[in-house]
């Protein structure tokens, strides 16, 4: 009886934990952090590939994907344990990658060669890759799946992808190096954050064409300062937050009106943004403070920030399981 | 007390920070099969036979690489190679970047490389290419060549690049509507480096200067910049022996720096003629700075922030040596071109010039904020570099260094001290 209560407790136990988990990588530490969110504390450091950068999940949660930049490869890896479980190939330098709404597809924006590697999740296989502009980085996905956004830092430009057929459609210019493309939660706006040209330009994806820029003035810093990277919308359509790198702040925005709402001092340079499941949370990576700060996204305040490796890069939150 | 010590702990990080590594190089053996993999995947998309995404050309630009063969000089050290092909591959990588671009806009650039040789005259060869209705050059030429441009020319139907030359007086009283410049000047340098100088206290110097004419402009702008930062020069010499120092340095040096007291050795010495054996051979332990040692610089083989990393692979993939600063130079002048392109879909002449003096340009070249051109005198305004051989020990504008328009501008002769006048 004790041992069932204990089989009890103990899967109680690792359920509740596995559903607020954030796995940050550490660029410079070649480690992955694991953040139990509602103790706010790093439960667990782990080590993983050379200079790990853009990590996502599967649908389901099962899996962690990181690219491992410098190893030329995605690892794959259980998300309860962050054990490998094996690795995909990725072309060189991956960077940010978006998995397709059936986790069948896997695309990768490969910084180093100017190309978008597309890869079969079950063939484990490179199906194709798409020529794309210089250093490209951001990856936007509609929910459906059918159109993919990438960014290209040095082109700057905005390549509308259709995923049918891996062609691309349109090629939107946007300001100085692009870094994240995020489509709205209705897909009706994909807004693209441009870090030299310190804005924000907010496209239509039917007709292609720039609906709002948003630029940013913070009294005290200076313009050059305020380079915009992560993006980050609520799905009830309030708010958009945008990460400002060394400005080391996150910007709220009117997700309708593209107003600016307030600012939120995070620690230093500030990147990537994931929310929690139930989008009353929000994390950002900040690199050179080597943190994490915690928002609250209903107060709009900083809670608390949490110490993890060396230069913080990428952040996902496990779905609710 | 204790905040004390989390104010250390932060400011151990925060230094920290700055110096740690991007990401890494790439050797020699990682390139090759780097360079094969690229082939490989590039046959295994042929096969594929997908199609790439290209729109009808609707405007051609051609851009002119002048450079002059010089007199080999005599071996001053067996470590760096002599280059005859600097820029050549800094403006070969940005027309590939340029035509990227221009893939989904539907414009083309190509580049022509024109080398001067020593038997030829530079001024006729200009005036044919100038005859053959070229309008865009990036040169890579001396002060007193670039003089030379404009006693052949001085029209505003052409706009010229300069890459190499950081002359002061190119940007002041000798300046050119139609001349940009994308080294910073040799005063731009000398402030950066001033301003770390002064962060790090390091207010007494011993100045050093070669005996070239580049050297003294190099000295003069240190002069400038120790006024300014109100810097004491405790002692001024001129390194004037021609002896190779390879053997003998370890008996010279030690007397030449003898008897006078300061912070830091201070060295203006482009060529290198003496300037590497003054490192660990003076007679107090005192860091060099300038030419040598710690060097304020637009491009380095140490940089690695911000991107460089990338562009320092791609380039070594390209050329099979590092980046020089012509080459970053060069780069970045192309790119410019390309840039004011694609925005204004115009390449005529006055459009490109006004569009990059204007305040909307701004190109991303890896040194972390946008580069821009100072609209008075046709400079480029850039983050400066100080590195030493083997580390980035600092990037300026100084913090502190506040400037009503940008902190780059607190490099170098801001508007109100700019003596050009177009």
């Amino acid at each position: 009886m004790t041992r069932f209560i204990f089989c009890l407790f103990f899967i109680f136990v690792a359920k509740t934990s596995f559903a607020n988990l954030a796995y940050i990588t550490n660029e410079k530490d070649n480690t992955v952090s694991v953040i139990d969110i509602k103790k706010n504390k790093v439960i667990r450091t782990v080590e993983v590939g050379q200079r790990p950068r853009g990590i996502i999940m599967s649908k389901d949660g099962k899996l962690v994907l990181i690219c491992a930049s410098d190893d030329d490869r995605v690892e794959v890896r259980e998300a309860k344990t962050l054990k490998l479980k094996y690795y995909l190939p990725s072309g060189p330098d991956p960077e940010l990658f978006i998995l397709s709404p059936n986790d069948e597809t896997l695309y990768i924006a490969n910084e180093d060669d100017a190309m978008v590697t597309v890869v079969d999740m079950n063939d484990k296989m490179i199906i194709d890759d798409i020529p794309v502009g210089v250093e490209p980085e951001g990856m936007g996905l509609t929910n459906d799946g059918k159109v993919l956004v990438n960014t290209s830092e040095t082109t700057n430009m905005a390549h509308f992808i259709d995923t049918s057929t891996l062609d691309i459609l349109e090629n939107v210019l946007v300001d100085a190096r692009p870094r994240v493309a995020m489509f709205t939660p209705n897909d009706k706006e994909v807004w693209v954050s441009a870090e030299i040209g310190g804005t924000v330009k907010v496209i239509n994806p039917s007709t292609k064409e720039v609906t709002h820029t948003i630029g940013f003035e913070i009294p005290g810093v200076n313009e050059e300062s305020i380079q915009p990277v992560g993006v980050r919308h609520t799905n009830d359509g309030k708010y958009t937050f945008v990460a400002l790198g060394p400005a080391n702040r996150i910007a709220v925005i009117d997700q309708k009106t593209k107003e600016l709402i307030k600012y939120l001092l995070v620690g230093q340079r500030v990147w990537q943004l994931a929310f929690t499941p139930d989008q009353k949370t929000l994390l950002t990576t900040n690199g050179v403070s080597n943190d994490v700060s915690i928002i609250d996204v209903e107060k709009l305040k900083v809670k608390k920030s949490i110490k993890v490796g060396r230069f913080p890069w990428g952040v996902v939150i496990s779905p609710e399981s | 007390m204790r905040s004390i010590y989390f104010l250390h702990i932060f400011l151990i990080y925060f230094c920290f920070g700055f110096f740690i590594l991007e990401a890494r190089e790439l050797s020699i053996k990682q390139i090759e099969e780097r360079k094969q993999s690229d082939l490989e995947r590039l046959k295994e998309r042929e096969k594929r036979g997908n199609k790439k995404f290209s729109k009808e050309i609707t405007l051609s630009t051609k851009l002119i690489f002048l450079s002059m063969e010089r007199k080999t000089p005599p071996v001053l050290s067996n470590l760096d190679p002599i280059l005859d092909d600097e820029g050549f591959y800094g403006v070969k990588l940005a027309i590939e970047d340029n035509l990227t671009t221009g893939r989904f806009v539907g414009h083309d650039y190509k580049a022509e490389f024109h080398r001067i040789l020593l038997n030829e005259n530079l001024k006729s060869e200009f005036q044919k290419l100038l005859n053959q209705g070229n309008k865009f050059f990036i040169v890579d030429l001396n002060e007193k060549e670039l003089k030379t441009l404009f006693e052949t020319s001085n029209s505003e139907e052409i706009v010229i690049f300069n890459v190499r030359s950081k002359a002061d007086s190119l940007r002041n009283e000798n300046c050119k509507k139609n001349l940009l410049h994308i080294p910073p000047s040799y005063s731009m340098l000398s402030d950066a480096l001033t301003q770390y100088l002064v962060k790090k206290k390091w207010n007494k110097w011993f100045l050093v200067t070669g005996p070239d004419e580049n050297d003294r402009k190099y000295a003069d702008a240190l002069k400038k910049s120790a006024k300014k930062f109100n810097i004491k020069i405790k002692k001024e010499k001129v390194w004037d022996f021609s002896a190779d120092l390879r053997r003998t340095a370890g008996k010279e040096v030690p007397i030449f720096t003898k008897g006078e007291k300061y912070d830091v050795l201070v060295v203006a010495d482009e060529k290198g003629e003496f300037g590497e054996y003054l490192t660990y051979r003076t007679w107090d332990p005192r860091p060099i700075v300038g030419t040598q040692g710690l060097t304020p610089t637009s491009w380095h083989r140490t940089h690695e922030q911000w991107g460089a990393t990338q562009m320092q692979n791609r380039f070594r993939r390209e050329s099979g040596r590092w980046m020089t600063e012509v080459d970053y130079h060069a780069w970045t002048a192309v790119r410019s071109i390309g840039e004011a392109i694609t925005r204004t879909s115009s390449n005529d002449v006055k459009d490109i010039r006004k569009y990059l003096l204007g305040e909307k340009f701004g190109l991303g070249a890896y040194k972390g904020v946008k580069v821009s051109f100072r609209s008075w005198n046709g400079q480029m305004r850039q983050p400066i570099l100080l590195a030493a051989p083997r580390s980035m020990v600092s990037v300026s504008p100084q913090e502190g260094y506040i400037h009503p328009d940008s902190e780059l501008d607190t490099m170098g002769k801001d508007q109100p001290e700019s003596t050009c006048k177009f």
